[in-house]
């Protein structure tokens, strides 16, 4: 094979990645370069340095050590039967990019994951050793994400902690039904056990022990998975109920959901469709219900399983929870507020604070911060007269999203 | 009616120890003219001994934090809006977070656009080396134009972050330069963009491969990356072509038969853990 340029292994190795949607940096240690020791900062909410026009933040350096894979996971552009170029970054190579990147202000880190070459092990290894040089030969601080291979024995992912400030393992698909149809190498069971062993070291790395001595630090921003929406037949309630026992069990910082997209050279096992971006919009919002407003999975996903694509999960659930409604703002409890088509955990805080000295009226919601077009049907309070009832048999209508609205290709 | 110029450098601080000498010589909002002008740095000088003696005012910290950040923004009201605040908060005739008061509402709003000025700011500015790479600190600079004189407000994060290199911000209002570990600001006096960098060719290439055509979604672009920071972000001259060929690219690839895998393939896969 020719020898590659870094810059053509850079376009191939990132065409690669781009189908993980995980790209957040938040979280973890705070740690600054003040001490003019080494390079980097983090802590806090991530930095987007850059959008692509997919409408996707470009926060880390998000790169495939290497496509080359020999497994055949019939989604994936690099699976083993596709017949992609390849290309394998070298150790140093992936080193001075997240170097150059990040001085440069491109970047707030490094995401690297990799296709399994030769063995699990081995590919976890150099993994690792990028990790590892980044922190002790650079002096590196900025944020490291990395993807373990599920199979990697645990001395290695003991070590991929110790130098990440994330370590994720995508379930990748909603049911093992799908799983054995179309990741015939991958064992569920298997990344529940990895996500299971991650967990607990994360809990141990956090106990002091006895003595009061600190356990070596491991992964202190968490750990995330990724769902392929839009591949297999499973419904929107299945996903949904899946990622919240994901975020139960695992303790979990975040599922993603990734639409189904066009890949180059597709497998005949998988016919490509438009991605199903609508549907994974839906599916962030409802998981951003069930994690900061208090939904159930099954309050979320109606009856058919299938979430609406036309009005957002919170509306639908309103519209379809008439008897809770009309909410008296001056009185109703905090669960009930935040249950409120336009009333945000925010602006719901800023009712809760001023109703402590006064009686709110219509007036003082413009100004905290809802989206009163929303909100209007579903409350009661001074200097405001309910205009359309919530017994308007087009109350649906008038939220519902024009169909061009996202819609793509 | 009294003239108050703030410095270029150091206006907030100034601000602060003002606002504190005026208080406790009960002179009302309406008797002062705030101004931020170049003559004032001697003027600062002046006002910190006589703010210094006087007590300070208690105000929550909460609010001390916000009005710091509203007065970072352009509108040049912003002075005697936050005194004003500042003398209802200490006399009871206003309490914090009550956006019902027009004053602090429009006060609590300008904070907001500041803190996402600077978010912004920590977000697209883009260094090009400046210095030799081998150099024992390495040296960068980059030339940034943010709608806010957000500049003393929204470097110290560069020098937390980049603390083992040179660099130099330049924006149309001020310069920080940071310099073996020292953080300082200067007046900017011409506009200076440093000459291109040979790492903004592999950027480039990052940007366009890391993008999925079939996932198009320019509006959810330019919300957060609005058009007026294009012109200093390296990245931003691939965007249109990028749209432009996106269709026509999703397309052939959901035209394109599905192909066969090489025979090899059954040999390289492994079989299915337990
Ligand atoms: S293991 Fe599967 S998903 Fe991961 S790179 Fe290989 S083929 Fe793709």
């Amino acid at each position: 094979m020719v020898k590659r340029t870094l810059t053509e292994k850079l376009a191939i190795l990132a065409d690669a990645a781009k189908y993980d949607a995980s790209c957040a940096s938040s979280g973890g240690e705070r740690r600054d370069s003040r001490d003019g020791k080494g390079l980097g900062s983090s802590g806090g909410s991530g930095i987007c340095h850059a959008y692509a026009p997919d409408g996707r933040c470009i926060s880390l350096l998000k790169i495939l050590m290497t496509n080359f894979c020999i497994y055949d996971c019939a989604y994936c552009v690099n699976r083993v039967s596709s017949h992609v170029e390849r290309a394998r970054f070298s150790v140093e190579e992936v080193v001075r990019l997240t170097v150059e990147f990040y001085r440069r202000n491109y970047i707030e880190g490094l995401f690297l994951s990799s296709g399994i070459i030769r063995s699990p092990d081995e590919t976890m290894a150099d993994m690792t050793r990028i990790a590892r040089t980044l922190r002790q030969q650079e002096g590196f601080r900025g944020y490291i994400h990395l993807k373990t291979i599920p199979d990697a024995a645990p001395e290695l992912i003991e070590e991929a902690g110790r130098w990440a400030d994330r370590l994720s393992i995508n379930v990748e698909l909603p049911t093992e039904q799908a799983m054995q149809a179309l990741a015939p190498e991958k064992s569920p069971r298997t990344i529940r056990r990895a996500m299971a062993d991650v967990r607990a070291r994360r809990e141990a790395a956090q106990d002091k022990s006895h003595a009061g001595k600190r356990p070596a630090r491991f992964a202190p921003a968490g750990q995330s998975t990724q769902m392929i929406v839009g591949a297999d037949a499973a419904t929107d309630g299945q996903i949904l109920s899946n990622a919240a026992q994901l975020y139960g069990s695992y303790k979990l910082g975040r599922v993603y959901y990734s639409a189904f997209s066009p890949i180059p050279d597709a497998s005949q096992l998988l016919p490509l469709i438009r991605p199903p971006l609508l549907r994974e919009h839906r599916l962030y919002q409802a998981d951003w219900l069930m994690r900061f407003y208090e939904f159930s999975p099954g309050e979320i996903a109606p009856q058919g399983g299938m979430l609406d694509l036309e009005v957002d999960p919170k509306m639908a659930w309103a519209l379809a929870h008439r008897e809770h409604f009309p909410v008296d703002v001056n009185r109703a409890p905090r669960e009930m507020l935040l249950r409120v088509p336009g009333f945000g955990t925010k602006s719901v805080a800023r009712m809760l604070e001023a109703r402590r000295h006064r009686t709110l009226r219509y007036e003082d919601l413009l100004r905290m911060g809802c989206v009163l077009r929303h909100a209007q049907p579903f409350i009661t309070l001074p200097g405001w007269s309910r205009a359309p009832g919530l017994d308007d048999a087009h109350l649906r209508a008038r939220f519902a999203a024009k169909p061009e609205q996202l819609s793509l290709f | 009616m009294q003239v108050i110029t703030l410095p270029l450098i150091g206006t907030v601080a100034a601000w602060r120890a003002e606002a504190r000498r005026l208080a406790q010589q009960g002179v009302r909002p309406e008797e002062v003219l705030w101004q931020r002008g170049e003559r004032a740095a001697d003027l600062f000088a002046q006002a910190t001994p006589q703010g210094a003696t006087a007590p300070p005012l208690t105000l929550p910290r909460e609010a001390v934090a916000a009005m710091e950040g509203a007065l970072c923004h352009s509108d040049p009201q912003r002075f005697a809006r936050a005194y004003d605040i500042v003398l209802r908060l200490a006399q009871g005739r206003l309490r914090w977070g009550d956006r019902s008061d027009p004053a602090l509402h429009k006060l609590l709003m300008q904070e907001k656009a500041v803190r996402r000025d600077i978010h912004k700011m920590h977000a697209f500015v883009r260094f090009r080396e400046v210095g030799a790479p081998d150099a024992p600190r390495r040296a960068f600079a980059a030339w940034f134009e943010p709608d806010h004189p957000i500049t003393e407000a929204a470097t110290p994060f560069f020098a937390n972050r980049f603390g083992d290199m040179d660099w130099i911000i330049a924006t149309p209002d001020l310069t920080a330069r940071f310099e073996c570990g020292a953080l300082r600001f200067e007046e900017t006096r011409t506009e200076f963009r440093p000459p291109p960098d040979a790492t903004e060719d592999l950027w480039r290439t990052y940007f366009a491969h890391i993008f999925n055509p079939a996932r198009l979604m320019v509006s959810a672009m330019t919300s957060e990356m609005p058009r007026k920071y294009w012109k200093n972000l390296p990245e931003a001259e691939l965007i249109p072509d990028l749209i432009r060929t996106a269709p026509a690219r999703a397309r052939a690839m959901q035209e394109a038969a599905p192909t066969l895998p090489h025979a090899h393939v059954a040999k390289l896969r492994p079989k299915r853990p337990e």
